[in-house]
């Protein structure tokens, strides 16, 4: 298979206007160049090859591409569409929660996000997202990487999809979970080279890049390994061992690269004034959500920033207060600091967790899981800024009944995903070989067109 | 080879087999103590208030002696179980080596048909390294290296399988492989799944050699309460939290045909087969002439046919009649109630449970459970022997036969030697301990993991991974990564024989470690490759400082620094603890030039930097 890896290079670079043949033979190359390294096809991962073949095949989509970057404020734990987006105030289901006006004509969100209601001429409302998912670790599973839980493959999150379409040359991570819980994104069957880089509250330095030695015992040590005892076990091996099979080596080098980046800065929040540090609120989540910015500003493509403890089955008003509080500096001045620093246009923020919760309130004051009919926030990019899209019926669902009863222009999950990635120029609906022989789609849902602007 | 030779510093370390006192002794000492002096109050005094004074001072000297026991309790080591070396007879009888020749036969052919060279056989050292990290999860203690050196040279692989076979912890080690098959590695609904109990479970039954037939048929036919019968948690692991009635019959049949028949069957939940990924025969494969076999030849393709819809719900059906009525009772049966739309169908049918081939090996009696268990396990339906054998084989070597693990096509092509050791297998009670010493017994698990041609030229291509001709270079598990990191960080073997406080140090750094390097959950056997994250975890994580930096009462590094004065025993005594293996004449030179003339807390950080270019190796990371 060899020689078809060879045949592509030559006739990109004699052909480029060749779109259709490429086209044509994109599944075949795919499935070829990754055979061709057998290897790295074993270790879960897609070729170079493979990847800039599918990247060629999508250049007429760039036109479209106005996305670079993607900011996911991950609400875990499933917050109250009812406490946040969509308030039915004066209703059965509405509890305690009013609605305000907001920056848009005839859109009212719940009183408990003062501060975002003033942002969302910026945003695309989505009122009307649906799950299949009701258990925290599967919709959570599904809402990041657009698929449902499937015992054969692990899907990679949305932030590795789009790390994997493009390409960049910086010296730090392109994916990043600032904050992450128990279920950070993932690269799945792209490989763990795409997992997100994980990181805590950025007041604290980032884990594990300084050696706890001198500069000179580090030396010394990094000079023992690479000349002493990794060239001892190269002896005998597979030829270019670091770069067809292991990368063990090569992720050191990164490693390293990274501990003396000057790019590693965009992590530390301390460089920006205090008062932009203050408006995001004195909170780990709104800490992250102002690194997210320095790293979309240095070049990242994904960031996640968490803000967990949306799970409410009890005293469910007073605790989604609690975090749309922190949520509500931290979205505001996201979106404020991003036009300001005129980022917005080519950066997509979503902020939403896996479902919602349900109309009804139990007898502990809490809602309890609710996937079909809960709210996700998009905002930036080439979206429809101030505009809603689906809604909810203020009618009681009882348990048993059509659970999409009332709910106006579903957004299914893949439908959200689709949406992301075609932002982002990707083309979607193309097929990668996946390393159980599969071949699978990026997205299998829709793109939905009135989303855009 | 030195194995014979006894290096100065082995007079220095804890002697290999002590016959340490056990703890019971001292809580019984401790217990005459304090009897001994509550009697002698009783006749002391008779006044009240003497007596009472008495009484507090027995109270107080009662809980003193209490809390000293304790104390010694959790930190002394218990009487050791590394016997002596010749205690162990080999259970590698001559029918193990007649299938292991069987497999090598049917493998080499294959390797010749490619023109593909072998590897030479590896030497002990790698090879006891390899049993360890497959079996335990880690290599091995510099202890247990010298116990193994002082056997012959050409009986130390097969006595430290027969060793860790015999050693509770790959019994709890396999145990957790199995429980990440079956069950995954979610958390599972809360109040109903109780998955220490499950794998504990797991690690007695493969302790007491239960047969593996019986302990899938337990798994399948589980009734009762999660906590009693610890089995049941195979089943209520995929109940919902918010409705917990019923296990999902649906994840069911999906964990059934994938980890016990190696039938990936669950794109037939929503559809029939379309992409011709799954077949289903009635042919029994009774092939004798497995040394033919080649993954290019399919052995039997008679009758074969694509799967649909309708396999998955009725595989599904078997297990619709389980439910959980009452919590204290547990799980119970009744009639099955099955319902399923099909795709393009407008109604719902209702759906019987039956299985997707050989419906002959399904007996007539019996609930709808154990009518499945028996057919999964039935000795005829060789997917089931299949399904154990690659997964063994993916535990011994890193990856399996056929990947992906739990996709093997049920009418072939099977690669050499998978029919050979899934025959043996059924045939031999499946008997879990003798397949993994009939691997182990193979010359293609004794391989090397290179070959080093007199000429210094690199003759190694992928093609000799892929056809066996030399051992797989694996990366190691996350789990397996921490545990060697912290066993080659201590001299002494970290078993069931040590404190509880090294017991959960080990088992609280594992987990630890082992989440922040990235938990590859049930998939555990797809290769993934090294991260940057994961790099400088080792690189500059504190699990991996504090297990090298200067602690003479802990650490190795010190240890060896402090107690081996000779430059050049310090690094063999290093390279024994980390990598299990002597050091090249380069190595031993690079590093004795980094001890020279060091003394002291130098010395100790000279080592522990040795010890550090070690640990972040590919060598030491990867399985070779």
């Amino acid at each position: 298979m060899e020689p078809l890896a060879g045949t592509f290079e030559s006739n990109r670079d004699s052909e480029p206007g060749c779109e259709s043949w490429w086209n044509f033979h994109r599944r075949r190359f795919l499935r070829g160049g990754a055979m061709a390294t057998g290897g790295l096809l074993s270790q879960g991962m897609l070729t170079k090859i493979a990847e800039r073949l599918s990247m060629a095949s999508e250049s007429k989509h760039s036109e479209k591409m106005r996305a670079k970057s993607l900011i996911i404020l991950w609400m875990q734990g499933g917050p109250s569409q009812l406490e946040t987006f969509d308030p039915h105030p004066d209703s059965k289901i509405g509890g305690e929660t009013t609605a305000i006006k907001t920056s848009v004509d005839g859109l009212r969100i719940a009183d408990t996000l003062p501060q975002t209601a003033e942002i969302m001429h910026h945003a695309t409302l989505i009122r009307s997202m649906v799950s299949k998912e009701g258990d925290h670790e599967r919709a959570t599973y599904n809402m990041k990487t657009g698929w449902r839980p499937d015992p054969t493959l692990i899907h990679p999150a949305i932030g590795s999809v789009i790390c994997h379409q493009t390409e960049d040359n910086i010296e730090i991570p392109r994916h990043v979970s600032i904050l992450s819980g128990q279920w950070p994104a993932r690269g799945g069957y792209m490989g763990s080279v795409l997992d997100s880089f994980q990181t805590g509250d950025p007041k604290d330095p980032l884990p594990n890049l300084k050696s706890y030695t001198d500069k000179k015992v580090f030396e010394n040590r990094m000079v023992d390994l690479k000349s002493v005892v990794e060239a001892e076990f190269r002896r005998g091996r597979l030829r270019d061992l670091d770069k067809n099979k292991t990368l063990h080596e090569s992720s050191t080098g990164r490693a390293t690269t990274m501990m003396a980046s000057d790019q590693i800065k965009a992590f530390d929040i301390t460089a920006e004034s205090k008062s932009v540090i203050d408006s995001f609120g004195d909170h780990a989540f709104g800490r992250g959500c102002l690194a997210a910015i320095r790293l979309i500003e240095q070049g990242v493509r994904c960031v996640e920033v968490e803000l967990s403890g949306w799970d409410t089955h009890a005293e469910n008003y007073s605790l989604q207060s609690g975090r749309c509080k922190i949520l509500d500096a931290a979205l505001h001045s996201l979106i404020k600091q991003l036009d300001a620093r005129g980022l917005l246009d080519q950066t997509i923020v979503m902020c939403g967790g896996e479902f919602g919760r349900t109309p009804t309130i139990n007898i502990a004051n809490g809602r309890d899981h609710w996937p079909t009919g809960f709210s996700t926030l998009l905002a930036g990019g080439p979206f429809r800024a101030g505009h809603v899209h689906g809604q909810t019926t203020h009618e009681v669902i009882e348990r048993g009944n059509d659970p999409l009863k009332g709910i106006e222009d579903i957004v299914r999950i893949e439908d959200l995903h689709a949406t992301l990635l075609h932002a982002f120029g990707v083309d979607f609906a193309k097929e990668l070989q996946t390393p159980i022989g599969r071949p699978l789609s990026l997205s299998k849902g829709n793109v939905i067109e009135s989303l855009f602007v | 080879m030195s194995e014979n030779h006894v290096p100065p510093f082995l007079d220095r370390i804890p002697p290999v087999m002590p016959p340490v006192l056990n703890s019971g002794d001292s809580n019984s000492a401790a217990s005459d103590a304090a009897g001994s002096d509550a009697a002698g109050s009783d006749s002391v005094s008779r006044a009240p208030k003497l007596e009472s004074r008495w009484k507090k001072r027995l109270l107080l000297l009662s809980i003193g002696i209490s809390i000293l026991a304790a104390i010694a309790w959790a930190t002394s080591p218990r009487a050791k179980l590394l016997h002596a070396p010749e205690t162990i007879a080999s259970s590698f009888d001559a029918s193990i080596h007649a299938v292991a020749r069987q497999v090598d036969k049917a493998i080499d052919a294959n390797i010749a048909d490619h023109k593909l060279e072998k590897a030479n056989t590896a030497d002990w050292h790698t090879l006891t390294r390899r049993i360890s990290l497959a079996l335990i999860g880690n290599g091995l203690s510099l202890e247990e290296m010298r116990v193994v050196e002082q056997l012959p040279e050409d009986k130390r692989a097969v006595w430290w399988t027969e060793y860790l076979l015999k050693d509770r912890r790959s019994s709890d080690y396999l145990a957790e492989r199995w429980t990440r098959a079956t069950v995954g590695t979610n958390n599972g609904p809360f109040l109903i799944f109780r998955r220490r109990k499950y794998v504990d479970w797991l690690a007695d039954n493969f302790e007491k050699g239960t047969p593996y037939d019986v302990i899938v048929r337990e798994l399948i036919e589980a009734k009762g309460s999660w906590t009693d019968a610890p089995q049941v948690n195979f089943l209520t692991a995929t109940m919902d939290e918010n409705d917990n009635k019923k296990p999902d019959a649906i994840r069911l049949a999906g964990r059934t045909s994938r980890a016990f028949l190696a039938q990936r069957i669950d794109c037939l939940q929503c559809h029939h087969d379309y992409l011709g990924k799954v077949n289903f025969t009635d042919a029994l494969n009774e092939n004798d002439d497995h040394g033919a076999e080649s993954m290019g030849t399919p052995s039997t393709a008679v009758g074969s046919r694509t799967g649909e819809q309708a396999d998955f719900h009725q595989l599904a059906a078997f297990f619709s009649g389980t439910k959980m009525d009452n919590p204290f009772v547990g799980l119970h049966n009744s009639a099955p109630d099955y319902r399923i739309k099909y795709l393009n169908e407008e109604n719902e049918s209702a759906v019987s449970p039956t299985v997707p081939y050989l419906r002959e090996l399904m007996p007539e009696t019996g609930d709808s459970r154990h009518k499945l268990s028996v057919w999964v396990t039935h000795p005829k339906n060789k997917a089931f022997a299949r399904a154990t054998v690659n997964r063994m084989w993916a535990i011994l070597f890193g990856k399996p036969l056929v990947e992906p693990l739990d996709s093997i096509p049920l009418s072939g092509p099977f690669p050499p030697g998978l029919e050979i050791l899934a025959e043996d297998f059924s045939k031999n009670g499946h008997d879990l301990k003798r397949l993994i010493r009939t691997i182990v017994c193979t010359d293609v698990f004794q391989r090397d993991s290179r070959m080093i041609k007199e000429t210094g030229s690199e003759a190694v291509e992928q093609e000799h991974e892929d056809h066996w001709a030399i051992f797989p270079l694996t990366q190691l598990r996350p789990e397996q990564v921490a545990a060697s990191i912290h066993q080659a960080c201590r001299l002494i073997a970290i078993d069931e024989s040590s404190s509880i406080i090294s017991r959960l140090e080990l088992f609280g750094g594992v987990n630890d470690f082992t989440k922040a390097y990235g938990d590859q959950g049930d998939d555990e056997f797809t290769q993934q490759s090294v991260t940057i994250p994961q790099r400088l975890l080792v690189m500059n994580g504190s699990f991996v400082s504090e297990r090298i930096n200067h602690n003479p009462i802990m650490n190795a590094a010190t240890r060896i620094a402090s107690l081996v004065r000779d430059d050049q025993e310090a690094v063999k005594t290093a390279y024994l603890s980390t990598l299990n293996r002597e050091p090249s004449g380069a190595e031993l030179n690079a590093f004795c030039e980094r001890l020279k003339g060091t003394q002291g807390t130098a010395r100790s950080e000279a080592m522990g930097s040795i010890f550090w270019a070690i640990i972040n190796s590919t060598e030491f990371q990867w399985n070779h």
